[in-house]
């Protein structure tokens, strides 16, 4: 069981909260031409790291914030949580 | 090679067993080969041997982090299909279930192919529509397909819950009556010993540190016992594609994500068919000690540690109880997990690269098992011939790019939100 830290609640199970992903990903800027490049690139690609990896939870059964938050893929250790508009180091 | 037989089991009997050949040697690494392929799982060690029968490249060698069957290919819960929809995954599988049939002889070596059949239980009538249309498209590619109703479901499963009050009650179920099992360990050991015999060099416990490229060309790979050069490279690392990848600098449509499985106390001969859960995921089998073999969700979160965590447990065997409510009376005795390259259309990847003489087989979800033999039999025409077959031309690296998805189920790395 993961205990994750939401910046808004505290510390809650792994049961409130559903995952959304790699949350280093970048939208391609609107209002400009986007090459089909750039949209594989944020639609599909993934480095999908093993260790550090910064990701999107969602805190679906509490505040219902969606949060960051920087995890070991392989050890699954929480280093720490951030607000979703929160400057992560 | 010894070749096993009553007769060499017999005369092995004599001398008490004790003075069978090694299925394969322990070598050193060469100092250059002509293919290496990087993984020594199902898939890779399936690579090695189509490389050797089908194009006469011998000077091979199969490099391996752990050891050979320690990966996925010993880790999943040996199901075997091609229930697919779509020609790509279709025509790709049904060619794999013709090289099941034939496994154990072309191996020697008893794989224990077990063709008991698969239903896929529909819990609606929307359900039983899309069974129907999937059921026909397999017909029309001549993979055997049973549209299934509710009586002839409680003829074949009558301990599935076919009582009124339920949440998800039974309308009927897909069925694939030449789908089923095998030993998954014997089909590792199986290509790994024919592989050894024809000069392939199985290297284990080395693992990979980093590959030299010239001039856009792969031309050999760094490792922790030592650089050996080759002409060509083949990555067939499952879960760990994207730790290889990240050191040629490679992203990939792959995340890695841990998926789990487990099996019950052995009870007597009950479940004949392979039965998966059409309201969530949940899929059951017998073994033939007895357990059932069970497996369901990935735990949902990026991750590349080999266990998971019984929230996922949970959920998925409370779907299972929700199917055969028996299961809540067994005790479970084991419990593990792997580690999925999921990819982003929930269908496979074998393809050249960028990279001249680098060639890539991954993304297989769930689904790595069944796909052993086609998938190593294309991925060696792939290498061999440095251009892809038809029957994996459809696995390209560069449909995401282009939009040529095959989404079988409109499934990628979240599985879990369907």
């Amino acid at each position: 069981m993961l205990y994750i830290f939401c910046p808004h609640c505290g510390s809650r199970s792994q049961n409130e909260f559903a995952y959304g992903g790699d949350a280093t990903v970048k939208r391609p800027e609107l209002n400009k031409e986007i090459s089909d490049q750039e949209w594989n690139n944020f639609v599909y690609l993934r480095k999908s790291p093993r260790g550090k990896h910064l990701e999107l939870w969602h805190h679906i059964s509490g505040c219902r914030q969606w949060i960051k938050v920087e995890r070991d893929t392989s050890t699954h250790e929480i280093f720490k949580t951030y607000k979703a508009d929160e400057l992560t180091e | 090679m010894q070749k096993y037989s009553v007769f060499s089991l017999i005369k092995n009997a004599f001398s008490d067993h004790q003075n069978w050949e090694v299925a394969w040697k322990d070598p050193t690494p060469k100092k250059e080969y002509d293919v290496i392929i990087i993984g020594g799982g199902g898939h890779g060690l399936a690579t090695a041997y189509y490389l050797a029968k089908e194009h006469n490249i011998t000077n091979v060698a199969i490099i391996e982090k752990g050891w050979i069957g320690g990966g996925n290919v010993g880790r999943n819960t040996t199901i075997i299909r091609s229930n697919y929809m779509h020609d790509d995954n279709a025509l790709f599988s049904e060619f794999g279930m013709d090289l099941w049939r034939k496994m154990s002889q072309d191996l020697n070596y008893n794989v224990m192919f077990s063709p008991r059949g698969i239903i896929n239980l529909a819990h609606s009538d929307a359900q039983m529509n899309a069974y129907s249309r999937r059921g026909n498209s397999m017909r029309l590619n001549g993979i055997d397909a049973v549209l299934l109703n509710r009586e002839e479901v409680q003829k074949r499963i009558p301990m599935a819950d076919f009582s009124d009050n339920v949440r998800f009650p039974i309308f009927g179920g897909l069925m694939q009556p030449s789908a089923g099992t095998a030993r998954h360990d014997a089909v590792a050991w199986g290509y790994a010993r024919q592989a050894d015999s024809m000069g392939v060099d199985i290297i284990q416990n080395c693992e990979v540190t980093g590959f030299d490229v010239t001039n856009g060309k792969i031309v050999g790979i760094r490792t922790s016992r030592g650089d050996i050069k080759a002409k060509k490279v083949g990555l067939c690392v499952a879960g760990s594609t994207n730790i290889l990848a990240e050191m040629l600098n490679m992203t990939l449509p792959i995340e890695t994500h841990l998926l789990q499985a487990c099996v019950s106390e052995p009870v007597k001969p009950l479940l004949d068919h392979v039965v998966t859960f059409g309201a969530g995921h949940f899929y059951c089998s017998q073994s033939d000690k007895g357990e059932m073999v069970m497996g369901g969700d990935l735990d949902g979160y990026n991750s590349y540690s080999q266990r998971g965590n019984l929230p996922t447990l949970q959920h998925v065997l409370t779907e299972g109880i929700a199917m055969f409510p028996f299961l809540s009376k067994l005790k479970m005795l084991r419990t593990w997990g792997g580690i999925m390259d999921m990819s982003m259309d929930g269908s496979p990847i074998i393809d050249k690269t960028h990279i001249d003489g680098l060639y890539l087989n991954c993304g297989w979800c769930y689904g790595g098992f069944k796909a052993t033999p086609a998938s190593g039999w294309t991925f060696a025409h792939t290498i061999a011939q440095d251009r892809v077959h038809e029957l994996n031309a459809g696995y390209s690296l560069n449909r995401f790019n282009t939009g040529d998805l095959i989404d079988e189920k409109g499934l990628g790395t979240k599985t879990w939100i369907s």
